[in-house]
This record gives C-alpha cells, structure tokens and sequence, in this order.
C-alpha cells in the first residue's frame, strides 16, 4: 500500500504555491490571451516570429528572475539536485524533445489544459505522469540508484 | 510593450509559486513520483490550487473574443489525441523521472543559480532545437 511521507508532506505550502501558480497563468490568459505554456514559450525563441520575441524574453525574465525577488524578502528553500550531470544531460535532452514533440509540459497541459478541460491535455497529462512514475520506480526500486 | 510586462509579471508570479509551493526542489517533486517510497503528495496539491484558480479564469476567458488589455484571445484548437501528443508526453515524463525538473522549475533553479539546474536548462534548449531541426527537414521533405 502506498505509505506518506508525512515528514515531507506540506500541504499548505503546497497549495499557496499552486494558488499563486493559477493567478500567474490566469493573469496571462486574461490579460495577454495566452495560455502559459514554459516549455512554448521557451521552444517558440527557437523559430522566432518578428514581434513574437520580446515577451517570451520577458517571461522567462520573471521566472528565472524570481528567486532573486524572493531573497529580498526571505531566504531560498533548499534546492537538492541528486541526478549527476550525464543524467541530468539526458533528461534535459528527453524533457526538450519531448515535451516540443507533445505540445506541452506540466503547465500547459497540466495546469492549463486540465483548467479548461481539454481531454486532449489530460491524455498529454497521464502519459507523461504515468512515464514519471515508471521512471522513478524502475530507477530507485528495480536498479537501486 | 502591454503585453510584455504582462508576460514578464505571470513568470514571476509563476516562478515565486514554484518556489513556495516547493516544486524548484527536484527531491520534492522526486518525492510524488515515487509511489512506492514514502509517497509525498504535495504536487497534487500544487496542480490543486493552480487548477482552482485556473478553471475560473477560462470559463471568464471562453466568453471573451479580446484579454483585457485587448490582445486577441488565442485559445488551443486542437483536441486530437495523437500518437506524437502521447510518445511527447511519455519522453517528457521519462526525462522529468530521471532528474525530476520540468520546465519551469528547471529555469526557476537556473535563477537561484544552481549550475546543474543551468546544464540541465542547456540540454533542454538543445533537445528543443533537435526537435526543430527535425520538423524543419521533415517540413521539406
């Protein structure tokens, strides 16, 4: 059966974090008519459009730029990075390919598509939570790593 | 210029909720997929409250034909399950299960400066433009 980790679990923060998440994708749709899709917006720099640059510029900007904004106020929680760096270069390369390749990521299919209720995203969703939890179960419980 | 400062307004807002919510930690989002340790379930409750949020905003969006600031709304058409959106999807989460980053919290991890956070954005921007290359010779093929 599946045991908590209650240690770990944090609900509250969790679920301000995800508020916050929803207002900054709903400020976006709502003002800009977009849907706040990272792994897009990031992969469109890539066969830019003229006048499709400047704000994909910008919103990496205030993503990259938030924890700089954060450590004005507070300290950083921590960031553990257990991957070495070739697994870390071939999840990159995996999360690029395919997340282009699906026409999405955790935000735009995750977030967004299941807000709208696109059964399109959903399937986007499933597959991808399906391959994370197979992946971290053959590497942590069938190869021990 | 609107619409640029909108933009760079929901990345920050996205990236300090990524940050709150714990999600910039790869070990934590490692936790939710890894159902058969001690299971954390805090990501569920990220994709919770942003989907809360998130279905108020579309029903307000899908009766408007411009954004507030009177940009054009640009919905998704497409609603076809395919084999591309599921083998994307299925390499996606492989890649996310080895290192456990996403987009976001990759590039969020970048900016607190963490240098395998910057490697792992570099071999995404990469897999990217393998992805476009491809397109783009399949496009003329």
């Amino acid at each position: 059966m599946i045991e908590i980790a209650w240690s770990n679990f944090t609900p509250w923060s969790a679920l301000l974090g995800g508020i916050l998440v929803g207002i900054a994708a709903a400020s976006f749709l709502l003002l800009n008519g977009r849907i706040a899709g990272i792994s897009g917006i990031l992969g469109g720099l890539l066969a830019p459009a003229k006048g499709d640059i400047a704000w994909r510029l910008a919103f990496l900007l205030g993503l990259i730029g938030a924890p700089a904004v954060w450590v004005l106020a507070t300290e950083l929680p921590p960031i553990e990075i257990e991957a070495g760096y070739p697994a870390l270069i071939i999840a990159g390369l995996l999360v690029g390919i395919g997340t282009r390749y699906g026409s999405g990521c955790t935000s735009g299919h995750g977030v967004c598509g299941l807000s709208r209720l696109s059964l399109r995203s959903l399937a986007a969703t499933l597959s991808f939570m399906a391959a994370g939890f197979v992946t971290v179960y053959v590497i942590r419980h069938l190869l021990g790593v | 210029m609107k619409f640029s400062f909108a933009s760079l307004f929901a990345g920050l807002v996205f990236g300090l909720g990524l940050i709150v919510s714990g999600m910039a930690n790869p070990e934590k989002v490692l936790g939710f997929l890894d159902i058969a340790g001690a299971w954390d379930p805090s990501l569920a409750f990220v994709m919770g409250g942003a989907i809360l949020v998130g279905v108020v905003a579309f029903a307000v969006a899908r009766k408007r034909t411009l954004s507030f600031l009177g940009f054009e709304m640009k919905m998704p058409t497409s609603n076809h399950i395919d084999k591309r959106l599921i083998l994307g999807g299925l390499m996606f989460g492989i890649g996310w299960g080895i290192a456990g980053f996403c987009p976001g919290p990759g590039l969020v991890a970048l900016g607190a400066g963490e240098i395998k956070a910057a490697v792992f954005v570099a071999a995404m921007v990469a897999g990217m433009g393998i992805f476009e290359v491809i397109e783009r010779s399949r496009a003329k093929a």
